[in-house]
């Protein structure tokens, strides 16, 4: 897949500044995108593409339990988001909700640049350069494969390691 | 190798013996969910499939989030964690019970060496118990109610040992504060950390409680205390690590050495000294939430503003962590001291400290809470400025409008 990469090289990134407590309390995900980031970076929501990657620094997602957080990154057009490390429940949310995470501890991916990236290897290719990103254990790559983990337990009824 | 507090009570929920680093599937002896939540939790777990948890006396709703419902699209969702209840004979704690971890903790749901999991992040305050206990999002949730399992990475363990008495006027929230400080914001992402040393013996389940509740601003996974001096109303194993267990890192900490501490804004890390910012001028004080809004926190405010007035243009927010600790402050004339000062009781419920309703700040307000995050944003204001700092600061500070040490005022 190819996006085109939206820079917060931030530390901690938290979850109140993805999608402020106020707006989480409703059952309407497309609600999200309105106000994603918006205490960050008031033009997110113009500047953001379906299919779009967000690339953050480290502790990205860390705060709250919210698993609204990557559902309005989701419903605001993000297909991949990549930081050079996530808060754990973060990290667990965006994968059960079907939403892929790639942490990349070092790199100097610019805003604006195109990204390709392999999903299956975790191989990201900026220009020249080339990051492999840090491999989701087995679990995890069959809860994304199955588009999140309700479409995955719907099926396997339990977890497999 | 000995295993860690966090490898015994993971390997005897996994049926065999796991050790840091390993992944593992668990048996969950709690799950819970908030207002905030469940309703996303109770779709997933349609969408799995689900019509009944798995075990309904271990599954347990409280809404407190936003609470009394500030509007009708969340008086709905209420109704929706309601019916559900009602339906799979599930427990349900209504508005006004107070804050999910102080119920589940009161009410007897987590003891000492079970494993709870909460769609909460700060689930982790039940490791004041001696139990591993960790926040999921709403799916995570889902999925446990489905399966009564999870599957997680046993995580390696922080060894926190804490020395020594501390002196008059510094509490659990100055101790917490300054681990914070040390460990940081990411330094203890995906581990444990596990408390023992001399001061447990002084510490109340309340104080373990303050303490426990922050792991997660570390990036902890859990925070669990050793039981030693541990009381509680029932009888239970005491959980200890084994002596020659292998901990990822070990701090010290000399707790007569700890100064009121204070987290500056916009980050509940950016910690120093009081004295560091004596004098700031603050619109707003605020005690309660899961960290601290128990009946010793509010026992400790009426002792500094017992008699007293706040400052003049001072607002006072107080919300109790529970219906039980609002009944008890009530009865031992706690409130009444508080109220007769001009502090606004509002119902037991998290309230000011997730921004949704009852006290959102205005525009350059400067907040003093205890709560114990501080990002930007978070009360609901991104134009505000939040310290936060234990309930003796908070409320010596509240009668003089301006950030105060609690020792100084007396």
């Amino acid at each position: 897949m190819v996006g085109n990469v939206h820079l917060y090289d931030i530390d901690n990134i938290d979850t109140d500044r993805i999608i402020p407590g106020k707006y989480t309390k409703t059952l309407d995900m497309s609600s999200f995108a309105d106000h994603c980031l918006e205490d960050l970076d008031p033009n997110f929501r113009n500047k953001v593409q379906q299919g779009d990657i967000l690339v953050g620094g480290w502790n990205f997602g860390c705060g709250s339990s919210r698993e609204q957080a990557p559902i309005a990154l989701k419903v605001s057009g993000i297909s991949v988001i990549i930081a050079r490390s996530f808060s754990r429940i973060f990290y667990r949310n965006a994968i059960n909700i079907g939403l892929p995470i790639l942490e990349i501890p070092e790199h100097n991916i610019s805003n604006g640049t195109r990204l390709q990236i392999e999903l299956e290897s975790g191989k990201v290719v900026d220009g020249d350069t080339e990051y492999s990103s840090t491999p989701l254990p087995q679990v995890m790559i069959e809860i994304l494969n199955e588009g999140g983990l309700a479409p995955y337990l719907k099926k396997h009824k339990t977890y497999k390691l | 190798m000995g295993q860690t507090i966090t490898e015994k009570i993971l390997s005897a929920h996994a049926g065999h013996d796991v050790k840091a680093g390993e992944l593992a599937i668990v048996d969950v002896d709690g799950a819970m969910a908030s207002d905030t939540t469940a309703p996303l939790a109770l779709k997933a777990f349609e969408e799995m499939g689900g019509s009944s948890p798995w075990d309904s006396t271990k599954t347990i709703f409280v809404i407190d989030h936003a609470s009394p419902a500030p509007n009708e699209r969340i008086a709905n969702l209420h109704k929706q964690m309601r019916e559900f209840a009602k339906r799979t004979h599930s427990i349900l704690y209504d508005e006004g019970s107070g804050i999910c971890h102080q119920i589940m903790v009161e009410e007897e749901h987590v003891k000492p060496g079970q494993l709870v999991i909460g769609a909460d992040s700060h689930t982790v305050t039940y490791g004041a118990l001696g139990a591993f206990s960790t926040g999921v999002g709403s799916t995570d949730l889902a999925g446990i109610m489905l399966t009564g399992k999870t599957w997680l990475k046993v995580p390696e363990s922080i060894q926190i040992i804490l020395n020594g008495k501390p002196n008059p006027g510094i509490t659990a929230k100055d101790i917490i504060l300054e681990i914070v400080g040390q460990i940081g914001l990411n330094g203890a992402t995906y581990k444990s950390l596990e408390y023992s040393g001399t001061t447990l013996d002084t510490l109340s389940l309340g104080d373990r409680m303050t303490i426990a509740n922050m792991a997660v601003e570390m990036g902890g996974k859990a925070g669990i205390f050793e039981t030693t001096g541990l009381e509680l109303p029932y009888d239970f194993e005491p959980v200890l690590p084994d002596s020659d267990a292998e901990y990822s890192q070990s701090i010290t900490i000399d707790v007569s050495a700890i100064r009121p501490k204070i987290a500056k804004p916009h980050s509940p890390d950016n910690i120093c000294d009081i004295d560091e910012v004596i004098g700031t001028k603050i619109d707003m004080a605020f005690i309660g939430t899961c960290t601290n809004g128990r009946l010793e926190d509010l026992q400790l405010a009426a002792s500094i503003m017992k008699g007293k007035q706040l400052a003049p243009n001072i607002r006072m927010l107080i919300t109790p962590a529970s219906r039980n600790i609002l009944n008890q402050a009530m009865a031992d004339g706690t409130m009444n001291i508080l109220s007769e000062a001009g502090a606004t009781f509002i119902p037991a419920g998290c309230g000011p400290c997730v921004g949704t309703h009852l006290g959102v700040p205005g525009n350059d307000d400067v907040i003093l809470s205890t709560a114990n995050r501080n990002f930007p944003g978070r009360m609901g204001n991104p134009n505000s400025d939040v310290y936060l700092a234990s309930p003796a600061v908070v409320a010596a500070s509240a009668l003089t409008g301006v950030i105060t040490d609690p020792e100084e005022s007396n």
